[in-house]
């Protein structure tokens, strides 16, 4: 090779690593585990622009489920963890991987199924009932079966309705594990009866011959809370800026905020950080 | 902003043409590309810069490792050689779990603080691009040595002297080994979305986004951004086709 041809090269190395080379810009920013359903709701993409405009805090979102998410803060990969499944959050703050839990707000879940409605559940109020039409009639049922925040509320609505779901299941029974818009569609193309937050189906943009056959039972109450991940464990944890978006996730600019996110003239979440039993 | 407009157009479009989806989708990729819309611009530099680091990352090391792996003689070569081969096809996803345990603060990198940034999913694609550059290189590189031995011998060029020669005058070729590189990591979506966790304005890139699109059931939007995808995909390829094309009359 001759030695223009080796500086050619090189030239041409090194305008290919200046494409590539600009420094990702860095800012003052917090990363938050939270949950599909508020992600794929939108509710982060009103809430967010809203605290930096505030704060001038960034605040990067990982969507994942509620289990998943608990994990991502139990190994410090995130300052804060925003999910829905009190009984796990507990659990996560006794084991001191996050400090005090601060209930932020609710919605519901709604029991989804083709309009059809092949188990004859439609207009119900009563989910336990609901269920165990669906395991009489062995319905299609499409689970999450991620130990997300909502796949533990449907195990739970399961105990509730007295189905053994290790005796029960069978065919009819789909565990996909994935996230709720997955879920959503999945059932969708298979005419099945799903459990989803209201958030996620209000939003949701493929809904085709699916409907809410079932709402308003007091069991499928869905609590979020919000939890700093503990920086005694994790030292990097950015404690300041964390804390910051979680007292303004309860404060009273912030639950207006919560409370004024609608979908369709819907409000999807009732901010209720003021109640102590939540 | 216009994400929101594109999304509204799109709706509209859906309700107009009833099961159009892929008109919609048609429309709402030119609508995209032609918006410039700085959000989708966003996803798409951040998509083209993480890939291209990537492969030229895999370049630097693979190619002067696999045009070694063509000229030397060691023992253990050949199965060198059938592992790297192997690992053409290592499974993206778990590349991207591996990536996600050495830099999670609990693995033996976490101190860097790298999980869930762009230099995290360079790393994994990065990963998943080398064994290509050098198995290909390392092929390429042989077969010109086998046709020109004598003649570069006679110019003194033998061993690891011999290496810039050779790939130099394999460059054609290369450029296509590249390309599947290229093609192997930007199309990839598992890998990325476990090491950059799809982070709205900081680690989404266009198959991330095409996923959760997906998932929130916006179908039209998301196949038409993997029509932007595709599109991109093939224009990449036909810059590259028509560099080596000009360059090859020039050379000879």
């Amino acid at each position: 090779m001759t030695n223009t041809r080796r500086r050619h090269l090189a030239a041409w190395l090194c305008a290919a690593s200046l494409f590539c080379a600009p420094a990702f810009a860095q800012q003052r920013s917090i990363t938050v585990a939270s949950t599909t359903s508020t992600m794929d709701s939108g509710l982060f993409e009103h809430l967010l622009p809203l605290f930096k405009a505030r704060t001038g805090v960034d605040v990067r979102v990982l969507s994942q489920g509620t289990g998943q998410a608990l994990d991502t803060g139990r190994r410090g990969d995130a300052d804060v963890v925003f999910v829905h499944a009190r009984e796990a959050e507990e659990k996560f703050v006794a084991e001191g991987f996050g400090l005090r839990r601060r209930p932020v707000m609710y919605n519901d879940f709604v029991l989804i199924g083709p309009k059809a409605d092949p188990a004859g559940v439609a207009g119900g109020k009563d989910i336990a009932a609901a269920l165990n039409a669906l395991v009489g009639k062995q319905a299609p049922f499409v689970s999450r079966g991620d130990r997300s925040g909502t796949h533990q509320a449907e195990l739970a609505l399961w105990r509730a309705a007295g189905v053994d779901l290790t005796a029960a299941r069978g065919a009819w029974y789909r565990e996909i594990g994935q996230g709720m818009g997955a879920a959503l569609n999945t059932a969708g193309a298979m005419g099945a009866y799903v459990l989803a937050d209201r958030g996620t189906w209000l939003s949701f943009r493929n809904k085709g011959d699916l409907a809410i056959l079932v709402e308003g039972d007091r069991r499928m109450f869905n609590q979020y809370g919000v939890m700093l991940v503990n920086p005694a464990r994790h030292a990097h944890v950015r404690q300041a800026d964390g804390q910051a978006f979680i007292d303004w996730l309860t404060s009273p600019d912030g639950q207006a905020a919560i409370a004024a996110y609608k979908v369709g003239g819907q409000q999807l979440f009732f901010p209720n950080a003021t109640d102590p039993g939540a | 902003m216009l994400w929101q407009c594109a999304r509204a157009g799109g709706r509209r479009a859906h309700t107009a043409h009833g099961s159009g989806e892929q008109v919609d989708s048609l429309a709402l990729a030119l609508g995209l590309i032609v918006s410039l819309d700085p959000g989708f611009l966003a996803v798409v530099g951040l998509s083209l810069r993480v890939t291209a680091t990537a492969v030229l990352i895999a370049a630097l090391i693979g190619l002067p490792l696999g045009a070694l792996l063509a000229l030397k003689r060691f023992p253990g070569r050949s199965m060198v050689i059938v592992v790297v081969n192997a690992m053409m096809g290592l499974p993206p996803v778990v590349v991207g779990l591996l990536v996600f345990l050495a830099l999670s603060r609990a693995g033996p990198l976490g101190a860097l603080g790298l999980l869930f940034t762009p230099t995290a999913m360079i790393a994994a694609q990065t990963v998943l691009a080398l064994p290509i550059v050098i198995a290909i290189t390392r092929q390429i590189v042989e077969d010109l040595w086998g046709e020109y031995r004598e003649h570069l011998l006679s110019l003194g060029l033998k061993g690891v002297r011999a290496v810039p020669t050779l790939l130099w005058d394999g460059r054609f070729s290369l450029t296509t080994g590249l390309l599947a590189a290229f093609g192997r990591a930007s199309a990839e979506v598992g890998a990325v979305l476990i090491v950059g966790g799809n982070i709205a304005g900081s680690t989404r890139t266009m198959t991330t986004t095409i996923a959760l699109e997906t998932s929130k059931g916006d179908l039209p939007l998301a196949l038409g951004l993997g029509l932007v995808l595709i599109g991109l995909t093939l224009l990449i390829n036909a810059a590259a086709y028509g560099a080596s094309r000009v360059g090859a009359r020039h050379a000879v």
